[in-house]
């Protein structure tokens, strides 16, 4: 088909003259880690949050809730990420807007990407965890009451230790997810992975070589992903519930 | 604080609405194939012929890894390409809703053929027995018996896949594909009104999907008293 293969391309120094194209991938690489991993310990607290309070028998915090997942599982990533990046800045108190907008613009673009990530995945992470604590029998939560513990007592030392247990299988696919969703930060022009493989097809015309590179950079972080998840879930599986010994 | 002007929405609806046909048309179809090539992965998956079933895990795992972004990107800068020096299309021909579709197709491929093989291992294994002792064959105890039970209980989850390939149709973006989104964004930054046309673009997303996502839970707790 009259292509000509040069696997040697990552190699050769840039045309901009700041190292290799092997170099810019690897960047681009590490964008994309720092990224997911910082908007996944984000994800984590506040889904924590928001699905303990779904749970909580108080009609104001549970709504709220509610409608905290509702809001960030029903509009798309993409426009999500718009919203921080365009809309957020403008509805910003004057100040704080025009700092954001006279910082570093890849500090302006990795600050939108995470947070939004953050959020969107924050949302995911609390449907879990409120399935995790609803999958609990109903007579551990009254059991812990009727031996006197307070409401955040009873969550604290009786519910969450198990459901936490409970729902690691179930985010590692949201682990997973974070970061395949990373890619679409490319498109506010934060580069990461995805981003560098294109930029790079622009660069070397050789579109082959750095998609199929990029595309098992992706494969690297899922195997890697799914093997430490793998570990994680046989140290806290529960005995006696499925899937445990 | 900003000063909103939603003057240039209302002109701009014929526009808009057009968008909103192409995502409508990449969705639809998408699902249609993604849920056609998806059921033959899943008996491919299921099958007792070896490299049919590691094909299938190969495809699924592989679709699975690998971000949508990614996969459209293949789908615009690449595959075209391919094409074109294969088959000898003309140069530059605009194919960009079809590499949308079939991307989108083959991807949502992998997701909607793990809900079909859960949902086919769900049926009873004594359906499957019980249709063999009636004297069909494999293919049409498949198609008459198991299949048939196995949608049932499969479609509120086809279905939120459905809303979720909705969503993920803006990604179409990377592309200039003048989606619904791509055309919110073409407004708005033509007139200067970027802040209020991705509002209005959030709010139009929020309302369908909520609404979509209330209709899937409805029928879902209608199949579970029935």
């Amino acid at each position: 088909m009259g292509y000509s293969w040069n696997w040697g391309i990552f190699l050769q120094p840039t045309a901009t003259g700041d190292g290799t194209y092997l170099g810019w991938m690897f960047y681009g690489f590490k964008v994309t880690i720092a990224l997911s991993l910082s908007a996944w310990f984000i994800a984590l607290v506040l889904g924590a949050v928001v699905g303990i309070l779904r749970t909580v028998p108080n009609k104001w915090l549970s709504g709220f809730a509610t409608a905290y997942v509702e809001v960030f599982r029903n509009i798309p990533l993409l426009v999500q990420l718009f919203l921080w990046y365009f809309v957020m800045p403008e509805l910003l108190p004057e100040n704080l807007g025009n700092a954001f907008k006279q910082s570093n613009p890849i500090v302006q673009q990795f600050l939108s990407s995470m947070v939004c990530l953050a959020l969107f995945t924050s949302a995911r992470v609390a449907e879990q965890v409120r399935s995790g604590i609803n999958s609990l029998p109903p007579g551990q939560k009254n059991a812990g009451l009727a031996m006197g513990f307070t409401l955040s007592q009873t969550y604290r030392y009786v519910l969450l230790p198990m459901a936490v247990r409970l729902i690691v299988p179930p985010l590692t696919s949201e682990f997973l997810n974070i970061f395949k969703n990373s890619a679409v930060c490319s498109t506010i022009g934060l580069l990461e992975l995805a981003a560098q493989g294109r930029q790079l097809v622009d660069y070397t015309a050789q579109p082959y070589e750095s998609f199929i590179a990029v595309t098992l950079a992706y494969l690297l972080i899922n195997v890697v992903v799914m093997f430490g998840m793998r570990w994680v879930e046989e140290h806290v599986r529960v005995p006696g519930y499925i899937g445990g010994k | 604080m900003h000063d909103f002007d939603w003057s240039s929405i209302p002109n701009a609806l014929p526009f808009l609405w057009d968008g909103m046909k192409i995502s409508l048309e990449i969705t639809l179809s998408a699902v249609v194939f993604g849920i056609v090539w998806g059921t033959l992965l899943a008996l491919m998956r299921l099958s007792s012929v070896t490299p049919l079933s590691w094909f299938a895990a190969g495809y699924v795992n592989l679709f699975r890894a690998v971000p949508l972004v990614m996969v459209l990107l293949w789908f615009f800068l690449i595959v075209p390409h391919l094409l074109e020096s294969i088959f000898g299309f003309p140069r530059g021909s605009d194919m960009r809703l079809s590499s949308a579709i079939a991307g989108f197709a083959l991807f949502e491929a992998a997701y909607y053929s793990e809900i079909i093989r859960a949902g086919i291992q769900s049926v009873p294994k004594g359906q499957m027995a019980a249709a063999s002792a009636l004297g069909m064959t494999y293919g049409q105890a498949m198609r008459l018996v198991v299949l048939p039970q196995a949608f049932r209980n499969m479609v509120p989850l086809l279905l939120t896949q459905g809303i979720i390939l909705f969503q993920d149709t803006s990604l179409v973006y990377v592309s200039a594909l003048a989606d619904f989104f791509g055309a919110a964004y073409k407004v708005g930054d033509r007139d200067g009104r970027l802040v209020e046309l991705l509002l209005f673009a959030g709010a139009v997303y929020f309302v369908i999907c909520f609404t979509a996502s209330r209709i899937v839970r409805y029928y879902q707790n209608k199949l579970k008293t029935a």
